[in-house]
């Protein structure tokens, strides 16, 4: 068949159907399939509000090289039914090069679809999956898709098992039998097995999971929450595992409860995080400040979704960066991360741990739902790439007896002062929320303020943070500025603008607060067209930067709202003006 | 010769810090503060072993006049603090202290939640039925005709928070009155309530002599309770449902499972990543 020449080196496509169909189910196994194939993958998901049923889809993009966003069409559609799909049709992008894979017996295409011009071919799904004890069409069409996309057998069942090893013989004995099934229905050569098996084992995470390895590695023990969408598969991954660690998790009574008690734990001496999304960001910030103001180190990961409000909460959106930034009353400097991928995101919470702890300081970590529910096969994430330069490992400077002066908020040359843990004797301090003097006694004197204001600010913007406060790849007159999971659009739309003769350079700040002003001026150079890429309304970042003088005076603007991934193709366009060929 | 190092005895003065309370001359929160550190020296507690946690008010100011390690947080979330502390540091003894508005009003769910879930924390209420820090503004225990403040010219119109109904309702296992003119029953209940294992809640009358003066008739007012403490809870409720908020002692006390997280560790974030591996 024509579609393995084309397909076999990677493709895109997308599994619909309406709750109960399994398309995410199918989605998953092929994940796991094309990592065992020796491909890299990425696993988007797209689900409606119902809490169960309603109509779902799972988007892979897989191949040869690591893969950091969705492309800008889809290949394939398989299409297991068309209830609903219209819903997000235009979250798939289709084309007169993609085939729409589909069972006659599913009904007449959606109009939209049609619209596309996309070829379409009806598949015998149905009958197979009736001629099998319990069978179902997910599994058939997924055992046919995989011999299109010229994947092993072996491979197809691997992922199934490792995908429905916990739901007992039975489903997975006939799901194999099903996949079998199609699998030998096409007419394509069958491969043969583990033919294209990868060097080193790879990993298959989802950036919530990845979240949760970062805090863990950092030395996360204790964890408060309350769970919210998408952010609670960081807690479910966590929750188990922290007591293998010999650590926690409670489960708060709100978002107001989850930061107070991680205040409450990291003064015991436990490293704490909590993990959250906007509407639980926005109870916290009073919590956020108490933590600045008392030195108290804490982390939260804000898995972003679609806002103001409730939003959309199942849908992706980097529209916290503000709240991130400047939620807080007073002058309450704090850090702010961003994740730059699903791998990164073990990368950036460890290192959001490490440097809360050695700062003694509030980390926000944006992560969002693109990220953190969306699945990768990665290569495995070594040890911590950037540390800081000069202090490794990045932990609490606990007080000892040792100490001379146990006053907790003494001004030290880098501000960071010895933080006694209950328990030791002769360390006994307040820890306070009022202003304060050195040794913790509540204080609204002008000197003692602008002491502790200083130190508080001063321990921040005077550390080196090394190399990591950015991912800079390639060179070029031409630059794309970003943060966060934009990251992954931005370095592809570079690379492809590269490869056409448009030398490009790409930026992805990962730490954002303290603004890293002197590097970024460094790294931006003379380049002569400058767009800051992100997926906001208002161009949040855009005018961040701005107020930092950290943009020279010609540097653009690409800035839109979710919940529509952005793709590298508008990316090229808004930066050089012509137009590009959306490509995968 | 025994060379064992001894410890000396400490004093009640000796839990008090350096730093001089804002409190009104008269203030029923000296009385606390007093009772506090008696209950420490009785029950010889190393300082370093206590935290005293807080949140905002003029009774939450308390934890830095306790020579402890201490937390002074937000307003209303006392409990969650002492909780995070608790749950990470099951060795300290966590007593929280804080008045009627940070507890029953902007803490109020913490307060539920905190009972229901019956970490071993030791709870005092400071209730003198104002806001005192804000210049005396009606609190959740305010009678409802109280119209002294200019916030409320008609008085709250509103029933008063019930504190020790609504701890036995949501499941507080040891749930006590005390008064800041019995400095000696309060000092017996605290000890009580802090070697109780479980949440122990105290409500202490304690009154405010600048916002509330009429409060000095409660020493003509307060009476020992006429029970004897129970362990069951219907008995309890008929007698906080009789009280008229002025008995004063025990009233319910039941060993219930303390929610405390005591893991072992089986294992490194190095073997969590197995997990992932394809």
């Amino acid at each position: 068949m024509t579609e393995r020449s084309t397909l076999a080196g990677g493709a895109t496509l997308a599994i619909t159907g309406s709750g109960g169909s399994g398309a995410v189910t199918a989605g998953l196994i092929l994940l796991a399939a094309v990592g065992r194939a020796g491909y890299y993958g990425l696993l988007g998901r797209s689900a409606g509000p119902q809490i169960r049923g309603g109509e779902s889809a799972a988007m892979l993009r897989f191949g040869p090289q690591p893969i950091e966003c969705m492309g800008g069409r889809f290949d394939l559609l398989v299409g297991l039914d068309w209830e609903n799909v219209a819903r997000f049709a235009d979250e798939l992008p289709l084309d007169r090069t993609s085939l729409v894979l589909t069972d006659a017996q599913a009904g007449p295409i959606p109009e939209i679809l049609v619209r596309s011009g996309a070829q379409v071919r009806s598949m015998p799904w149905k009958a197979l999956a009736d001629a099998q004890s319990e069978g179902r069409m997910n599994m058939v069409a997924l055992g046919m898709v995989g011999a299109m996309l010229g994947l092993p057998l072996d491979a197809l069942e691997a992922g199934a098992r490792a995908t429905l090893g916990d739901k007992g013989g039975r489903v997975l004995t006939s799901s194999l039998d099903c996949i079998r099934s199609g699998y030998s229905a096409t007419d394509a050569a069958p491969v043969p097995p583990s033919a294209l098996a990868p060097p080193v084992a790879r990993w298959n995470i989802s950036g919530n999971e990845a979240a949760g390895l970062g805090a863990v590695r950092g030395g996360v023990r204790f964890v408060a929450a309350y769970p919210i969408t998408p952010a609670s598969e960081v807690l479910e991954w966590l929750a188990p595992r922290l007591e293998l660690l010999g650590g926690s998790l409670l489960q708060a009574e709100d978002e107001l409860a989850s930061i107070n008690m991680i205040i409450g734990s990291s003064f015991g001496g436990v490293p704490s995080l909590t993990a959250t999304s906007g509407p639980g960001l926005s109870l916290m910030v009073e919590g956020l400040g108490l933590a600045v103001a008392s030195e108290t180190p804490v982390v939260v990961v804000n898995v972003q979704r679609g806002g103001p409000s409730t939003g959309i909460p199942t849908k992706s959106e980097q529209s916290d960066l503000n709240i991130a930034l400047h939620g807080l009353h007073g002058d309450a400097p704090h850090l702010v991360l961003a994740a730059l991928g699903i791998r990164d995101c073990v990368y950036t919470v460890e290192w959001a741990v490490g440097l809360a702890e050695h700062l003694q300081t509030v980390a926000i970590v944006l992560s969002d739902q693109m990220l953190g529910q969306s699945r990768a096969i990665v290569d495995p994430p070594g040890d911590l790439p950037f540390g800081a330069v000069q202090h490794t490992p990045l932990q609490r400077l606990i007080g000892t007896d040792a100490d001379p002066d146990h006053r907790r908020y003494r001004p030290t040359p880098d501000g960071v002062s010895p933080m006694a843990l209950p328990g030791l004797p002769g360390g006994m301090y307040t820890a306070e929320g009022l202003e304060h003097g050195p040794g913790g006694a509540p204080s609204s004197r002008a000197i003692d303020h602008a002491e502790q204001l200083d130190k508080r600010l001063h321990k921040l913007t005077g550390f080196d943070y090394g190399h990591g406060w950015a991912e800079i790849r390639g060179e070029g007159d031409h630059l794309l500025l970003t943060w966060g999971s934009s990251a992954g659009p931005v370095f592809e739309a570079a690379e492809r603008l590269r490869g056409s003769g448009t030398p490009t350079r790409a930026i992805a700040l990962r730490l954002l607060a303290p603004l890293q002003r002197d590097a970024l001026l460094e790294a931006i150079g003379a380049a002569g067209s400058i767009l800051v890429v992100e997926q906001n309304q208002t161009a949040q970042c855009f005018a961040y930067l701005h107020s930092q003088r950290a943009l020279p005076a010609h540097a653009r603007s690409y800035a839109r709202p979710g919940p529509l991934p952005l793709r590298p193709a508008e990316i090229m366009r808004a930066l050089i003006g012509s137009h590009t060929r959306e490509e995968t | 010769m025994d060379t064992a190092i001894v410890t000396p005895t400490l004093r009640a003065k000796d839990y008090k810090s350096e730093v001089a309370p804002v409190w009104c001359p008269g203030c029923g929160h000296f009385a606390v503060l007093s009772a506090v550190t008696k209950a420490l020296a009785h029950l010889k507690l190393p300082k370093e072993r206590v935290a005293m946690i807080s949140g905002i008010g003029c009774s939450s100011r308390l934890p830095a006049y306790v020579d402890a390690y201490g937390f002074h947080g937000i307003h209303g979330r006392a409990l969650p603090l002492a909780s995070g502390l608790k749950a990470a540091r099951p060795d300290l003894t966590v007593i929280v202290a804080g008045g009627d508005g940070d507890g029953f009003s902007i803490g109020g769910n913490h307060f539920l939640h905190a009972c229901r879930r019956n970490m071993d924390l030791t709870y005092i209420v400071m209730d003198n039925e104002v806001y005192g820090m804000t210049k005396g503004q009606a609190s959740p225990t305010t009678q409802p005709d109280w119209a002294k403040s200019k916030l409320t010219p008609h008085g709250t119109g509103m029933r008063p928070f019930l504190p020790t109904a609504i701890a036995l309702a949501a499941g507080a296992s040891f749930i006590a009155r005390g008064f800041a003119g019995d400095p000696n029953g309060l000092t017996k209940l605290l000890v009580e309530a802090i070697e109780h294992p479980g949440f122990a809640f105290l409500q202490v009358l304690s009154p405010c002599q600048t916002f509330r003066p009429e409060q000095k008739e409660w020493k003509h007012l307060v009476h020992p309770s006429d029970m004897a403490p129970t362990d069951d809870p219907v008995e309890a409720a008929r007698f906080i449902q009789a009280d008229d908020g002025m008995a004063l002692g025990l009233f319910y006390v039941r060993r219930l499972p303390v929610w405390q997280p005591q893991h072992q560790p089986t294992a490194t974030p190095a073997d969590l990543e197995r997990e992932f591996v394809l």
